[in-house]
């Protein structure tokens, strides 16, 4: 691109900037740092017991084992949210006197290097007395269940979110229905399992005393925070450092006891420590999600028309609350969100979390969406099949058309494309021809099927949705402890070689945030990407920011490096007008340079950059000799929205499912990179395909989880994912600063109804429905030779 | 129980390493701590995931299902001796870098290796077997899909 | 993820190793592929004192065609199985088994003695040297001893080797070209052990079936032969029905474990899905 071509890097598949480096085997991931360093080993003695009082840990002499009570003088992980119905909970930093799941951390052991660290934890005996565990959500309600944790429950025993919404017209509205159809829907437990597991090593420097702290981490400056809480120091006494990151999904943006550890003993030890977790016991500790049972109702007028939606959703959150968005995570998203993209006037519901002695929930891709998800399309599809109406007219009929719309729970959806996706996505999959291929099929005794799934991607949302949760009531006693995120900052600067760097708070780890900030950047700055240097995770250098989850950094960073960017070309304007004379106005910024438009006078960015720095007495009305500015946005958030079809054949004899096609219809706003947001989308579709037929977290009758292997948990391979067809609308939504919206969790979201549907379109001679996931082959063969049975004994 | 060191000598890349290591020590570890070459990664360590993936005499093996004692004298060619230089990558890089077929970095040396010694081997492989070399290994960010698109076009301009 | 520390011994000759092995066998493990032998033992469900490395030991590696018999070197590694061109019905067995063991990266290293004496219920060779009731030759203190497969299989990773025996070669029957061979698994995922695999070689002369193996993996704690089957199938008209009252037959017999994957019915079902999926791959039973 020369200064003649004006054209806009906002758009284009741009190689990744990040690439080149990771390519040769040069990326930097925590365990790079810790293999170069003398540093000791920490390894974690874990409970094997779901519940139980801890008698006694011993070890011999020469191995190094510290208990809780080795770190007394550290205060717990307290999460905190202010709502009459929160029950706070506190985490120990190591289980103190009591255990409370399988994997929970009673002992640290240190040692030279990890396979030595492995032989002392071999040689620490853990005495604890079982206590009785309650293992499943309902057993834990009842009057007479063992407390996960002595707390002053305000309801039931062990509930410690119980969230209610009933709006005034909904007994009206449901006595009005023609019809009212019920489904149940439950998910099983999964692991967001980043390839990389979790992994810290803390440098101590005996100069300053301070601890720099490498961990895998989305949310670097809140972990600052969580852990110098804990420890009782100033966050300046810490510097947090998330370099290469190997994939979080949302399972590294909660505060790991693990990491508190490290940085403690590195500072009294006055020695760098490192822990690199294990596969096994990241699937035994580092959080868990989605376990999950929702009833619901749908009061449908005889049209198709859904006029109220009940709803009662219980989420089984595991044994403590996760820091800093605590265990109301699921509950409180389900009962916000449930209604996704559909027009509900009237709703009720109800939604609890409820403790068990189990590994904690925590947040993971879509969080509880992809199970609001599979209960709202499997109610359209049956209740389509109730009223005679196929899958596309029955969402046509609900979907919100009309923007901006409130939803019963107060959310407002802007711009958005539910209609049109779902066109799209019919289009493309051609349901017409498909029934046809489906009979023929059928008459052959083949099994195959057709699933939509339509929905809404709540994306970017800061401070004022996140302030939502909450029901204030205790400010000044505990709003101390709440967390609310939040908004990024952003400071863009160019040097005086006329290059940019743009310190985020966001914390990539994987989405190319580098290289589509820098295409942001580019085209206001007039600049290429190459010249943008995005600085990122790293406490001592970036803004306080709150990370990257909830699909929020290319809305929010995003747009907070727009406005600093913008601002820094104003700045640049009306030097170059100094220069060259004409008012700011008359400039624009092209290929390098600031030019007149009216006489094309151009002069270089770095010139101006320069002179700035070293020749301040040119700049005029006594500006400052820097070129800096900085943005912020705190934005209540943008609602991508897609459409996804798969079509499915279930072997019926194995109950194997083959997913031969998967379509989308997305509209994810602007695309900053086409390319980027097509992987975030293939991926997000791979985890939910994944949910949705092969992974599936079990625990035995003793609390013991059972899948602590990949051969036992079972991310799929590219043999079990189709390829994926994706189609694009861009709605610019006036929510979003930079147009874009967010599509990190979309493709999560959606995948999973979409297969359930499409499996229970297929099995619909039989009269078999999928409403729990996975739909794994033994649950499908078991369906299907039950329903061959029943068949048999009717005729 | 015996904590002895033994002498092992690899060729890396082309390089000689001469090392002191306990028996025990996985190639993937003693690649990553004793020839400090970091950029094979450790994702599971029993054989399903692939991240430590490298060539050992040229063929593709678990680096952590391996003492690096087994492989004294043999050959390894990890990610970073793939590219010919620091200006150049390696086709298979290329493809991965045009193709946006990576997103955390994490699984792709072991993808890397993977498929640039497959395909070194095969250079006519089609893509169905092309797929069914790739489900060796697990990633978790891309879906796949650009990773299948990227090492059919590796497969082509290694055709040539 | 760890292995405990172990002392290890790079033997050079097949007398070493026994030798080697010989100093403390019950401590010692004998390392070849390793492809299943490490998981374990990074997982440390598996705490060899001593391992004795038999991968430059030489003679162990290589397939021996016969008339009568075909013999396969214990460290022949499973890719060299997939890769070897033996003609006949044997043949295709081996090679369509081999593809379905693991991954790329598992096939080059790990070995086809391995796997036997690692004696995994659900593995290939398991099920392929039960089916053809192989030869096990084994080398010890006490000298060299021929095991066959329907006593060497004994309980889940028990065999009937020694500790201090070495399996050096697995011979097989050379089967001749009235037979109709194949292996069907089901697994959940590309590349993952079975849940159920089914094999069967089967001997049609004039459409009649004057011999019939059947073996099934994942039913019990071995591989299983399935006499009910092979009643069935021996003596019976050679076709696509015979062969799913075959499977009727070893569904009924069998009592199969349950774990997460799948209970004992769903097990079953699987063994009727998968014998005829094994006979037809060839094309012969249609």
């Amino acid at each position: 691109m020369t200064a003649d071509e004006p054209r806009s890097w906002t758009g284009r598949a741009l190689p990744r900037l990040e690439d080149p480096a990771i390519l040769r085997g040069w990326g930097r991931y925590v365990a790079d740092v810790a293999a170069g360093d003398d540093c000791l080993h920490a390894r974690f003695v874990r409970s094997p017991h779901a519940a139980g009082r801890i008698r006694s840990i011993s070890a011999p002499s020469h191995v190094t084992v510290l208990t809780a009570a080795d770190l007394a003088g550290l205060r717990p992980i307290r999460a905190v949210l202010d709502r009459p119905d929160y029950v706070t909970v506190s985490t120990p930093i190591l289980a103190d006197e009591v255990v409370r799941f399988v994997g929970e951390p009673v002992a640290v052991v240190l040692a030279p290097s990890e396979a030595e660290a492995e032989d002392a934890l071999d040689e620490v005996v853990v005495d604890i007395d079982p206590l009785p565990a309650v293992l499943d959500a309902d057993d834990a309600r009842r009057p007479d269940a063992p407390l996960v944790h002595d707390a002053d429950y305000p309801g039931d025993p062990n509930t410690v979110v119980d969230g209610r919404i009933h709006t005034p017209g909904f007994d009206e509205a449901v006595a009005a229905a023609d019809r009212i159809v019920a489904v149940r829907v439950g998910s099983s437990r999964q692991s967001a399992m980043p390839l990389e597991a979790r992994a810290s090593h803390a440098a101590y420097d005996r100069a300053s005393g301070r601890v720099t702290l490498h961990a895998t981490l989305q949310m670097p400056h809140m972990t600052r925070t969580g852990i110098a809480d804990c420890l009782g120091i100033p966050e300046d006494d810490l510097r947090v450092i998330s370099p290469d990151v190997g994939g979080g999904f949302g399972a590294k943006m909660t505060l790991a006891r693990e990491d508190v550890v490290v940085v403690h003993l590195a500072r009294t030890l006055r020695r760098n420590i490192a822990w690199i977790e294990t596969r096994e016991e990241n699937f035994l500790a580092a959080w868990h999600s989605r376990e999950q049972v929702y009833d619901i109702e749908g009061a449908f007028a005889a049209d198709g028309e859904l006029l109220a939606l009940r709803g009662d959703l219980v989420c089984d959150v595991g044994a403590y609350s996760c820091y800093p968005v605590t265990f109301g995570v699921e509950p409180l998203m389900a009962m916000a969100e449930l209604p996704g993209c559909y027009r509900v006037r009237e709703y009720s519901v109800r939604s609890r979390g409820i403790l068990t002695n189990k590994c904690p929930i925590a947040p993971y891709r879509g969080v509880s969406r992809p199970v609001q998800v599979l209960a709202m399309e499997r109610l359209m599809d049956v209740a389509a099949a109730e009223l005679d109406l196929d899958p596309v007219q029955i969402r046509r009929k609900n979907l919100v058309s009309e923007f901006p719309h409130r939803t019963p729970s107060g959310l407002v959806l802007d711009e958005a494309s539910h209609l049109e996706t779902l066109q799209l996505a019919a289009d493309m999959a051609d349901l017409a021809a498909f029934r046809d291929r489906q009979r023929a099929a059928r008459a052959e005794g083949r099994y195959l099927g057709i699933g939509f799934s339509s929905f809404a991607e709540r994306t970017g949302y800061g401070t004022p949705a996140f302030a939502a949760r909450s029901v204030p009531m205790s400010l000044g006693r505990e709003a101390i402890a709440t967390v609310t995120p939040g908004a990024e900052r952003v400071i863009c600067t160019m040097d005086p070689s006329g290059g940019v760097t743009v310190r985020i708070g966001a914390s990539p780890h994987g989405q190319g945030l580098r290289t589509t900030l820098a295409q942001v950047v580019s085209d206001a700055l007039g600049i290429e990407p190459s010249s943008v240097r995005v600085i990122d995770s790293d406490t001592d250098v970036t803004p306080y920011g709150w990370g990257s989850f909830a699909s929020r950094a290319m809305v929010i960073a995003g747009g907070a490096t727009l406005i600093a960017a913008r601002e820094l070309a104003e700045r640049l304007r009306v030097l170059a007008a100094h220069r060259l004379g004409g008012l700011p106005d008359d400039i624009e910024l092209v290929g390098g340079h600031a030019r007149r438009r009216d006489t094309g006078e151009e002069i270089a960015l770095r010139v101006l950059a320069r002179d700035t720095y070293h020749n301040a007495q040119l700049i005029p009305d006594k500006g400052e000799p820097a070129l800096e500015a900085v943005g912020v946005y705190d934005p209540a958030g943008t609602f991508a929205n897609a459409c996804h079809v798969a079509e499915v054949e279930v072997d019926p004899d194995t109950g194997q499912v083959r997913i031969d096609r998967f379509l989308v219809a997305e509209d994810a706003g602007r695309l900053v990179n086409p390319a980027v947001v097509d992987g975030q989308i293939h991926g997000g579709i791979a985890q939910g395909i994944a949910n949705a037929l092969y992974e599936e977290l079990i625990y035995d009758d003793r609390g013991v989880l059972v899948t602590t292997s990949l051969m036992d948990y079972l991310p799929p391979t590219v043999a079990e994912i189709p390829p994926i067809r994706i189609a694009h609308l861009e709605t610019i939504s006036p929510a979003s600063i930079t147009g874009a919206k967010g599509v990190g969790e979309g493709g999560t979201i959606g995948a999973p109804a979409a297969i359930a549907n499409a499996i229970s379109d297929a099995l619909s001679p039989l009269g078999i429905g999928v409403f729990h996931l996975p739909a794994t082959p033994h649950r499908l063969r078991t369906a299907i030779r039950e329903a061959s049975r029943t068949k048999e004994a009717a005729s | 129980m015996t904590r002895s060191t033994v002498p092992v000598r690899l060729y890396v890349n082309g390089d000689r390493y001469d090392i002191e290591v306990e028996p025990r020590r996985t190639l993937a570890d003693a690649l990553r701590e004793d020839c400090s070459l970091t950029g094979t990664h450790l994702g599971c360590e029993h054989g399903v995931c692939g991240a430590c993936t490298v060539l050992l005499d040229g063929q593709p093996v678990r680096a952590c299902l391996m003492f690096a004692v087994q492989a004294e004298g043999a050959s390894v060619r990890t990610v970073e001796g793939l590219a010919p230089d620091d200006e150049t990558l390696h086709p298979v890089q290329k493809a991965f870098w045009e193709h946006h077929g990576l997103q955390c970095g994490f699984c792709t040396p072991g993808f890397l290796t993977l498929v640039a010694g497959y395909l070194e081997e095969h250079p006519q492989a089609e893509e169905d077997e092309l797929r069914d070399v790739l489900s060796s290994n697990l990633c978790r960010c891309t879906g796949y899909q650009n990773i299948v698109t990227a090492t059919m076009a590796a497969a082509e301009e290694m055709r040539g | 993820m760890k292995p405990s520390a172990f002392e290890y011994v790079r033997p050079t000759s097949l007398e070493e190793a026994v030798d080697e092995l010989a100093v403390d066998p019950y401590e010692s493990k004998v390392l070849s592929g390793g492809q299943s032998l490490i998981p374990m033992m990074n997982f440390r469900l598996a705490r060899p004192e001593r391992l004795i490395d038999i991968n430059r030991v030489p003679g162990l590696e290589g397939i021996a065609p016969g008339d009568e018999r075909v013999t396969i070197g214990a460290r022949t590694r499973h890719l060299t199985v997939q890769n070897t061109h033996l003609p006949g019905p044997l043949g295709s067995l081996l090679r369509s088994a081999a593809a379905q063991v693991g991954h790329l990266p598992i096939r080059t290293r790990g070995t086809f003695g391995g796997s036997i004496a690692h004696c995994d219920a659900a593995s290939e060779w398991c099920l392929v040297a039960r089916l053809l009731d192989a030869e096990m030759t084994v080398r010890g203190s006490r000298g060299e001893r021929t095991i066959p497969a329907a006593d060497f299989f004994q309980a889940i990773f028990t065999t009937a080797m020694e500790p201090d025996e070495i399996l050096t070669s697995i011979s097989l029957p050379a089967l001749d070209d009235h037979h109709v061979t194949g292996i069907a698994e089901f697994a959940r995922r590309a590349g993952d052990f079975a849940i159920v695999a089914a094999t069967a070689a089967v001997k049609v002369e004039e459409g009649v079936v004057t011999g019939a193996r059947v073996c099934l993996g994942g039913v019990s704690e071995v591989p299983w032969r399935s006499a009910a089957a092979e009643a069935v199938l021996l003596g019976s008209t050679w076709s696509a029905q015979t062969v799913t009252e075959a499977a009727e037959a070893a569904a009924d017999e069998v009592d199969p474990p349950a774990d997460s994957h799948g209970d004992a019915d769903y097990r079953r079902d699987l063994v009727r899905a998968l014998l005829p999926r094994a006979l037809n791959a060839t094309g012969a039973a249609s």
